[in-house]
Order: structure tokens, then C-alpha cells, then sequence
């Protein structure tokens, strides 16, 4: 086993009074991809918020690189190396593409840097480049999962948190989204990804967690959850 | 066409005072989605801040433009440092409160502001602040001892107006065959544009304006592009206040009484010229102060001069009516 670069212990969350995650602990080693893949409303979106600072923990441990990130604020966590592209995507619709890539790399001075990696982004999405000078309220919704994707590359993070990325995309969307991912991850990028496509999501990770209401009820590599008749059952339609 | 042209200088001038106090409550807005009521008290308190070192510098009987630049600037920065105290302490700790706490916040440091300044001085009372802050059974930090030392011992100024000493000797000249402009005209023109296109810069080319505009479609977001939120917030306010400053002083070098209430109409009228515009939106502010400006100076000129104040609300009631996101907003769709 590789080294743990994230790791959450008996996190426990509420959102006023409702409990959305009581006490779950995961860990993403080190380039590795790992899936948190469960129904809606099981505490997957509350499980990235909280590593990202935008939720306070009720209780519980966050570490990264083996250093706590709980309750520390969200600009702080992404100084880290952690990047997250949200749920719903997030997108600046007030802002040209160009501007939404270069908030990405916001904390970064390198200005040929950020060049290079603007310009890979464009590689790996083509259609942002055509699109660059554009304001990205006029993209489509899988344009818009492209930029949020390549905008939290832009950070050049160490671990990357992506939010239901294929979700009501058309199915050729879908299929780039995945392959993208598996590219970032070969780039030594570790990811965590939460999924409701839980037949795509088990097919490119390494490991996988399955949540329910707001509790880690099984976990297993990819190939293994892919397998188990009551992921089969209730995860992919079978 | 002399009268016209005559009413279009007025205007114009009086216009670009409004788009400069109205874009501090349209980028407050735009960040915070706040009306931010005490604005037009922090261009009040500009203007005595203006006062109190013209005074300290002698500007009354010797004017240069080095101390009128001296004035200008350091209006400014005490003007950006209670935009920012009024941030940190009144609004920040209710940001995760229904935004009407902070509207009635907003309100309450009005008054303050406005009723505080109104105090007799310390000096008519014969008691030094921490003689004062004793009486009332507070201890006094170090820190507030150092700060409070920098105020004037003739602070607050109590209800009585003050004269603002003139920066520099008034030049009249007539053009285009009666039309009378001041170089006050003229130089409170160019450095009131001076600093919208400087604003308009910082806005749309630089990374802080680029934070900026994040912050204001979405401060989650915004943080997790690694934008410190709150940094933003406390510069934009600042920003506000630096451009109230401007407008509070050229306010004064033409129309030089001032007194602590000097802030309610003005304030009240470019809140008017920031909806005109559309809130949240910088160039909209700028369009709505002309606007309004020269709508005020048209009424007064051509029906009755005592309608001047009436024609800012009435058209706050008609752009509400037919527009209600402003000249230049873009229609919010209520999601249900």
C-alpha cells in the first residue's frame, strides 16, 4: 500500500440539526484514484465540502499529508494542494473561460506556468480554446464540466475532489470525462471522486467506498465492488 | 442652448460626484449583496476627515497643491480604514445571519455615524476620550490610547457646519458665448473620471478585479479557487470608501459647508443613481450618476428648482416599475 495522502476519521457533520455524515473514515493513497459512490442525499457532496473547508466538522478527523484541514478556511485547504472541482460545476457565468482557467491558478505567481498549463488545458479540451475569449455562461453543460474540471487542474493540485462530474452529460460527454480523468491520474494527480455513475466511477478506481445515509456501508478495489451482487443491486440497476 | 449647454456642465459635474459614491454601494452590493446604508456617512466622514487635516496644515491661509494632494490622500486612507472597521466589526459578524440583520446594521452605523459626529467635542466638554470611555467604565487598550492620540481635540465636530478651506484660487471662465465653467468644474471632471477609468481597470484587468467578480457571482466558489473571501470583501469595501473620499472632497472644494448630516442626500441619491444602473454592476453606477445628475440639474433649471430632490426617487419608482434590474442589469430569475 502506497502512502495515505488523505485521510478522514469518524467524520461527523450536521447541517443545523441534520446529521449528514455520522462517522465515516476514508483514506486516498497516494496516485491513486479512489470513488465515493452512494444514492443521492447519502452525504457524498457533504463529505467534499467538508475537506474543503466549505462545512465545519461536528467531530472528527481531517489530515492531509498528514496534516489537519479541519475548520481551516477554504482558500487555505487549496494552498495545500487540494482542489476541488464542485458540485453543480461551480462555473464564474460572469467570466470569460479564459478568466474561469486563471482563477484556477489564483495562489500561483509563475506566470509562464500558468501559461503552460493553460495551454495543456486547451489540449485536453479543445473546445475551451476555441471558446477562450468567450463569457461561460454561453457554454453548454458539458463545456462547462470540461472548464471546471481544467480550472481546478489549474492549481496543479496534489489531490483533486471531483463532485459528480458526469452528471447530465450526454453519453460521449461522459466517456471524455472518465478517460480525462484517468490521463490526470496517470499525470500523478491522486483523486477523489464522488459518483453517481457507479458503473463508471468503479471501472477507473483503484478503490472505492460506498455511502449511505451519511455511513460507509461497504468498500472494496473497484473490481471487487463491481462484482458484489448488493452494488449490482443496488448501484447499477441489475 | 447657452442655458442648456450651461445645465449639461452643471450636471455632468454633479453626475460624476453620484457615480462616484454609487459605485462603492454597487461593488458592496455585487460582493456581499448588501445595501450598505452607512456609505453615504463614510463620505461624510471623509469629508471631515479632509477638513481636520486642511486645518492641521494651515490650507486656510496658505493653500498649495501639495497640501491639497496632501488633503485628497489623506482623506482617502481615513475613509478606506472606517469602510474597513465598518466591515470587520458591524457586517462580518453577521455575514452568516439573515441579510436583513446586516441591512439593519447597515442603518444602525449610519446613525451612529451621523448622531456620533454631532457629539460636542472633547474639547467644548473639557475631557480627554479616555476620560470619557472611563466614565462609561471601559478600560482603554493601549492600542485604541495610540489611535485616539491622532484625533483632533476639536473631534466630533457637534451639529454646526464647517467651512472647508478652498484648495486653490477659483477661476471662472466663460465659453461657447456664456457658459460658465470653474477650473473646480474642470478638475473635479477629470479627477473624478480619472478614478472610474482607474476603477474600471482594476475591475476587469486585474487578478484582484477578476477575485472580485468571482466573489460576486459566487464567495464559495470563489474560495475554492483559492481567493481569500474575506480579504476580497474588506478591499472592496475600502476601494468604496477611497472613491467616497474623492467625491466627498470635491464636494467640498465648490460647495464647502459640511456638517454631519451632509451625507444622507447625496448618499440616498447615489444608491438611487446605483439602482438606475443596475446594483452590482460598476459601469452601470457610472451611467446612473450622469444620468441622475443631469436629470436633477434639467428639472431644476427648466421647472421648479425645489423638485431637484424629488426627481432622484421618482425615478428609483420608475425604473423599479418598468426595469427593476437597472440600465445596464441583468434580469434575476427568481428560481423557485
Amino acid at each position: 500500500m502506497s502512502e495515505t495522502l488523505l485521510s478522514i476519521r469518524d467524520l461527523v457533520v450536521h447541517y443545523g440539526v441534520i446529521r449528514a455524515l455520522s462517522g465515516i473514515s476514508l483514506e486516498v493513497p497516494r496516485g491513486k484514484i479512489v470513488a465515493l459512490i452512494g444514492a443521492n442525499g447519502a452525504g457524498k457532496s457533504t463529505t467534499l465540502r467538508a475537506i474543503s473547508g466549505l462545512l465545519r466538522p461536528t467531530s472528527g478527523a481531517i489530515e492531509f499529508q498528514g496534516r489537519s484541514i479541519a475548520g481551516i478556511p477554504s482558500h487555505a485547504i487549496v494552498a495545500k494542494g487540494v482542489a476541488q472541482a464542485p458540485e453543480g460545476r461551480g462555473i464564474f457565468l460572469n467570466l470569460t473561460v479564459k478568466e474561469n482557467l486563471d482563477l484556477g491558478a489564483y495562489l500561483r505567481r509563475d506566470r509562464s506556468g500558468i501559461d503552460a498549463d493553460r495551454e495543456r488545458a486547451y489540449a485536453l479540451f479543445p473546445i475551451l480554446k476555441e471558446r477562450s475569449a468567450q463569457v461561460s455562461g454561453t457554454l453548454s453543460g458539458g463545456e462547462q464540466q470540461m472548464l471546471a474540471v481544467a480550472r481546478a487542474l489549474m492549481s496543479r493540485p496534489t489531490l483533486l475532489l471531483l463532485d459528480e462530474p458526469s452528471l447530465g452529460l450526454a453519453p460521449q460527454f461522459v466517456d471524455r470525462i472518465f478517460q480525462v480523468i484517468q490521463e490526470i491520474n496517470e499525470a500523478g494527480v491522486s483523486l477523489l471522486l464522488v459518483e453517481q455513475n457507479a458503473n463508471m466511477a468503479l471501472q477507473v478506481s483503484h478503490h472505492a467506498y460506498v455511502l449511505e445515509t451519511g455511513a460507509i456501508v461497504m468498500q472494496g478495489s473497484g473490481a471487487e465492488l463491481l462484482a458484489s451482487p448488493d452494488v449490482r443491486k443496488a448501484y447499477l440497476g441489475e | 442652448m447657452t442655458e442648456f449647454l450651461q445645465h449639461v456642465v452643471n450636471g455632468v459635474s454633479l453626475g460624476t460626484i453620484y457615480a462616484l459614491i454609487a459605485l462603492g454601494y454597487t461593488m458592496v452590493y455585487g460582493v456581499l449583496k448588501l445595501i450598505n446604508f452607512a456609505h453615504g456617512d463614510v463620505y461624510m466622514a471623509a469629508a471631515f476627515a479632509g477638513f481636520y487635516i486642511a486645518t492641521a496644515l494651515g490650507v486656510r491661509d496658505h493653500p498649495t497643491i501639495g497640501k491639497a494632494l496632501a488633503v485628497l490622500v489623506g482623506s482617502m486612507a481615513a475613509a478606506g480604514a472606517l469602510g474597513w472597521a465598518i466591515e470587520r466589526f458591524a457586517y462580518r459578524p453577521l455575514r452568516n445571519r439573515p441579510r436583513l440583520a446586516t441591512l439593519i446594521t447597515a442603518i444602525g452605523i449610519s446613525f451612529l455615524l451621523e448622531y456620533g459626529f454631532q457629539l460636542p467635542s472633547l474639547q467644548a466638554q473639557g475631557r480627554t476620550f479616555e476620560e470619557v470611555l472611563r466614565g462609561w467604565g471601559w478600560a482603554v487598550p493601549g492600542w485604541l490610547h495610540s489611535l485616539v492620540g491622532v484625533l483632533p481635540s476639536t473631534f466630533p465636530p457637534g451639529p454646526t457646519p464647517r467651512f472647508f478651506p478652498e484648495p486653490f484660487t477659483r477661476i471662472d471662465w466663460t465659453v461657447l458665448g456664456g457658459v460658465h465653467v470653474s477650473n473646480y468644474d474642470v478638475v473635479s471632471f477629470l479627477v473624478a473620471v480619472g478614478f472610474m477609468l482607474l476603477l474600471q481597470w482594476i475591475v476587469y484587468r486585474t487578478r484582484f478585479g477578476t477575485a472580485m467578480r468571482a466573489v460576486s457571482f459566487d464567495p464559495r466558489v470563489a474560495g475554492l479557487m483559492g481567493i481569500p473571501v474575506n480579504r476580497v470583501i474588506s478591499a472592496t469595501f475600502v476601494l468604496g470608501s477611497v472613491l467616497a473620499a474623492v467625491a466627498a472632497l470635491l464636494v467640498a472644494g465648490s460647495r464647502p459647508r459640511i456638517d454631519p448630516i451632509m451625507g444622507l442626500m447625496p448618499g440616498l441619491k447615489a444608491f438611487v443613481a446605483a439602482v438606475f444602473g443596475g446594483i452590482g454592476n460598476v459601469p452601470g453606477a457610472m451611467l446612473g450618476g450622469i444620468v441622475l445628475g443631469l436629470a436633477e440639474e434639467m428639472v431644476a433649471g427648466y421647472t421648479v428648482s425645489s423638485f431637484r430632490d424629488g426627481i432622484a426617487f421618482a425615478m428609483l419608482i420608475l425604473v423599479l416599475i418598468v426595469r427593476p434590474e437597472g440600465l445596464l442589469g441583468r434580469p434575476t430569475v427568481e428560481k423557485v
